[in-house]
């Protein structure tokens, strides 16, 4: 996940190297669970939730998490997908190019969006999906679900859903998969 | 005071010999020999020496476009190419085509330092329609005329201002040149360089080569009918070249001339859309470079002219359509035809000099052999040396050259014009 | 053609499969945020877009214009007749000018070919060339094989027709080298005196019969023709124009059921086309309009917001 992004935008690049895997992935799975419960929890049920997952690390924690909300709920909220590419701040500044095309094909006025991502870091890409489900109608509220809490915030972001908090230096990287967490770094 | 250019190779007619050159101070050359001395003294160690050259096409845009370039500046820019005498076009503004014009220019001419012989148009401000007063004009010194800017494209007039001007041999003292900007509007119409693959491709309108040979074809049959004397103004094709080959086989009273351009660039060079290579006629394909160069070679094409045309950098900085046609030519035709035509330097010389002097009618005073009682019409070229076109620091008021950048061989050392050295050391005097 | 790779983009003559494929898939991406409710993004936010148009076209103009605004970047328009060009102002001096009110983009249609190329030699901004003279719309071609992708997947091993004044045409020049740089084949119909006078080099067949071409086809790309090629003497009429060359009711009934119907616009009804056809289902002309914003938003983005230009050392920083 995170290679390819990294290899879509020059001047990235490079390769990432494991250093220590945080999480595997039985950890993973109980962290989905945990936070499939949670989400039902908070909002007594899935009524007018929606699940959006963030291109392209936030996708497969979406997915995770929607396959759990059948198992709880019988059925799982509706699936979208969003690249928030060309919301960011830093556009103009770094390389930066649009690797999926978005997918929401459902009505968002009034809806309880879960967005879902892999790692929260800085808050901006948060920021900038925010920016863009708005420019979609007005949801009713907007939570947030990410697998990885790694701090380091930039902006006052929260996440309401978190699979694990991992303090980090700002040299490291945190990769996600289905696999496993790992930290590591970039490697040219 | 006397001139002596010492050390050189003096190369003419005649041959070659290693020699000094003692010019006396009424212009003409006193003494060719080994280790002369005079009051003035050339270094022309490692250079050839020999007549200046002559341009029988240069538009130096006085009066009208003074702007672009001026009589003075023109001949600055002539010198510093070799050139001792400059042919004048007459498209200016107002037109060539009367005395009082005339007069003018050789006014502005005497004052330069090059010898400027100005034509006269074929028609009423080349305007195609009537015939301009040629008698007077003659009376007054003109030889040759010509509508350049335009071919005259009426044939019925052609006819007549071809057998006009057979009547007005015994006053010219030799027969009139009629001289012809070969292009037939008609064809020609739109086309801003050379229509075929390249045109096609970079979708700039052409103009085919038969807008020129229907033209070249046409005067041919004409000169056989009339017995006047046509000059062939920048043969650019293949088919030109042939025709001409053919009429002066035929014993054909025509000359011909090719512009540097014609033998050194083609129509690719058009594709970076810059109108510094648009030009009329046109930049041509390789078949045809090939075929101007073999022209050149065995003495169909008689001389090498230039077609020297200033644009400021103003009117060239439009689209490929909009701009101006023409290129400066004055400074870069030695060294270009040096380094492009495939010739030795007696073929160069006979054509840049010896050849065009005679058909300008001014052989008695350039082009010739460079021997005692000679006029001083000179030029000392380093053959070896090189240097960088730089179209800003030409001599020219414009800076359109399509040699911008290029190293060159062949450096214009000194020029000697009527015994008084012009240019020295590669700087004009005045 | 030598346009500064991701500076400019100035004709589809000097860019590879690849590029032309990229552009094609990013455009997807922006033909979705067209159909959103409020179809705009932030990308080019505090960028300048100057339409630098020295021929009249509203419709090309304003697809740019709006692609610009969804990408929420400014717009100025500059067009012949009310500039001070016709006063005697060289192009390169309303370049400066308006480089000077801080376009970072020229989009430039000039009737004389090159004018685009010059342009990009005399600015730092950025230029598209939205038509020059009769050599490239890079553009339209873009959007055209954007369409044509979207209806049959790929371009590979399509044979589309082009049909009509192909000499003045410069869509024509720019779809001939996309369509076959994807794999298409191409064919040329028209008259003779409505073909360039040389096509060597190009990777076209040529037909002066459009019935016998009409049944192999699988795209039949019709172009404009205009009243002043009977004036140049190019063809008798217009009436023995329509009758040879004309798609008709008649002639679309031999074309392929699953044959596609382009035209770059506008249309003349009655002529290139009958009307009755230009409202056949395989007619895909009102998609290629559509499709022109988004492929418009795709190349304003790669230009100024990909950050292709940017130097390579620029901060690298992990943004999660």
């Amino acid at each position: 996940m995170i290679e390819k992004e990294r290899g879509q935008a020059p001047p990235f690049g490079g390769v990432f190297v494991a250093h220590a895997r945080v999480l595997d992935s039985e950890d993973i799975q109980r962290a989905i669970q945990r936070m499939a419960h949670e989400i039902v929890e908070r909002n007594h049920g899935l009524e007018n939730v929606v699940l959006i997952g963030l291109q392209t690390g936030g996708v497969v924690v979406a997915e995770m998490l929607a396959e759990a909300l059948k198992e709880i709920n019988g059925s799982h909220p509706p699936l979208g997908t969003l690249d928030v590419a060309l919301h960011r701040d830093d556009i103009g500044m770094r390389p930066v190019m649009p690797e999926a095309v978005t997918d929401i094909s459902v009505d968002l006025d009034g809806a309880t969006i879960v967005i879902a991502d892999d790692v929260l870091y800085t808050g901006r890409t948060i920021r900038a999906a925010l920016d863009a489900l708005c420019d979609f109608g007005r949801p009713k509220e907007i939570q947030l679900a990410v697998m990885v809490d790694r701090g380091h915030r930039e902006l006052p972001i929260r996440p309401d859903y978190v699979g694990k908090n991992l303090p980090t230096r700002k040299d490291e990287v945190v990769d996600v998969s289905s696999e496993g967490v790992d930290l590591g770094r970039i490697e040219k | 005071m006397t001139l002596v250019i010492r050390g050189g190779t003096v190369v003419d007619q005649n041959g070659e010999q290693e020699a000094d050159v003692k010019i006396s101070e009424d212009g003409s050359i006193l003494e060719i020999d080994k280790n002369l001395k005079g009051d003035q003294e050339l270094d022309a160690s490692g250079c050839v020496v020999t007549a200046g050259f002559v341009d029988l096409h240069s538009h130096l845009r006085e009066p009208g476009q003074e702007d672009a370039e001026t009589i003075q500046t023109g001949s600055r820019g002539g010198a510093l190419g070799g050139y001792t005498a400059l042919v004048a076009m007459p498209n200016t503004t107002p037109t060539m085509d009367c005395l009082a014009v005339i007069d003018q220019v050789r006014g502005l001419g005497q004052e330069s330092i090059c010898e400027v012989i100005p034509t006269a148009a074929m028609t009423v401000d080349r305007k195609g329609e009537q015939m301009a007063p040629m008698g007077e004009l003659v009376d007054a010194g003109v030889g040759i005329f010509t509508d350049d800017g335009n071919g005259l494209q009426d044939p019925r007039l052609m006819r007549r201002i071809m057998e006009y001007s057979t009547g007005l041999t015994h006053r010219l003292g030799r027969p009139i040149i009629l001289a012809q900007h070969c292009e037939i509007e008609a064809l020609s119409c739109g086309g801003y360089m050379h229509e075929g693959a390249w045109s096609s491709r970079l979708g700039i309108p052409g103009q085919p080569a038969e807008a020129e040979e229907l033209m070249v074809s046409r005067d041919i049959a004409l000169v056989r009918l009339t017995g006047a004397h046509m000059h062939f103004q920048h043969l650019s094709t293949a088919g030109s070249v042939e025709m001409v080959r053919k009429a002066k086989e035929e014993g054909l009273p025509v000359t011909a001339e090719a512009t540097t351009h014609h033998f050194s660039l083609t129509d690719a060079a058009c594709a970076s859309y810059d109108p510094v290579f648009k030009v009329h006629p046109p930049l041509r394909t390789d078949e045809d470079v090939k075929a101007v160069k073999a022209g050149l070679a065995d003495g169909t094409i008689d001389a090498i002219a230039t077609d020297h045309a200033p644009h400021t950098d103003h009117s060239k900085e439009k689209s490929f359509s909009e701009a101006p046609p023409g290129m400066l030519g004055l400074q870069t035709a030695f060294s270009i035809t040096l380094e492009e035509s495939g010739l030795d330097i007696h073929q160069i010389f006979s054509l840049m000099s010896w050849r065009p002097a005679v058909i300008a009618g001014i052989a008695d005073r350039h082009g010739m052999t460079v021997s005692p009682g000679s006029r001083a019409n000179l030029c000392v070229i380093d053959l070896n040396e090189t240097w960088t076109v730089s179209g800003k620091s030409m001599a020219s008021l414009s800076s359109n050259t399509p040699y911008e950048g290029r190293r060159l061989r062949g450096y214009v050392r000194h020029t000697i014009q009527a015994g008084e050295a012009v240019v020295i050391d590669g700087e004009a005097q005045r | 053609m030598n346009q500064s790779p991701s500076k400019s983009l100035l004709s589809i003559e000097g860019m590879t499969k690849h590029e032309l494929e990229e552009i094609l898939e990013l455009t997807d991406t922006f033909d979705e945020i067209g159909r959103r409710p409020i179809p705009k993004v932030p990308a080019l936010r505090g960028r300048t877009v100057a339409t630098l148009f020295f021929e009249d076209s509203t419709r090309t103009r304003l697809s740019f214009e709006t692609a610009a605004r969804r990408l929420s970047a400014d717009t100025m328009s500059f067009s012949a007749g009310s500039s001070s060009l016709s006063k005697g102002e060289s192009i390169r001096d309303t370049v400066e000018v308006i480089e000077a009110y801080g376009a970072d983009l020229l989009v430039v249609r000039h009737p004389a070919a090159g004018t685009a190329q010059r342009i990009d030699n005399w600015t730092n901004a950025s230029v598209i060339n939205a038509g020059d003279g009769c050599h490239e719309h890079p553009t339209q071609a873009l959007l055209d094989a954007y369409t044509l992708r979207k209806h049959k997947g790929s371009l590979e091993g399509l044979r589309i027709a082009i049909v009509g004044d192909i000499l003045h045409s410069r869509v024509a020049r720019s779809d001939v080298l996309a369509f076959s740089m994807l794999g298409a084949e191409v064919v040329l119909v028209a008259p003779p005196t409505l073909l360039p006078p040389s096509i060597e080099g190009w990777p076209v067949e040529i037909s002066y019969n459009l019935d016998e071409i009409l049944p192999t086809i699988d795209v039949c790309y019709l172009l404009r023709v205009q009243n002043e090629r009977i004036n140049e003497g190019l063809i008798p009429s217009v009436r023995e124009y329509v009758t040879d060359y004309g798609l008709n009711v008649k002639r679309a009934s031999t074309l392929p059921k699953d044959a596609l119907i382009c035209h770059p616009g506008p249309t003349n009804r009655g002529i290139e086309i009958e009307a009755a056809v230009a409202a056949d289902p395989r007619s895909v002309i009102l998609d290629q309009v559509a499709n022109g914003v988004s492929i418009r938003m795709a190349i304003l983005f790669l230009l100024l917001g990909s950050g292709r230009n940017l130097m390579e050392d620029a901060d690298v920083e992990v943004n999660q």
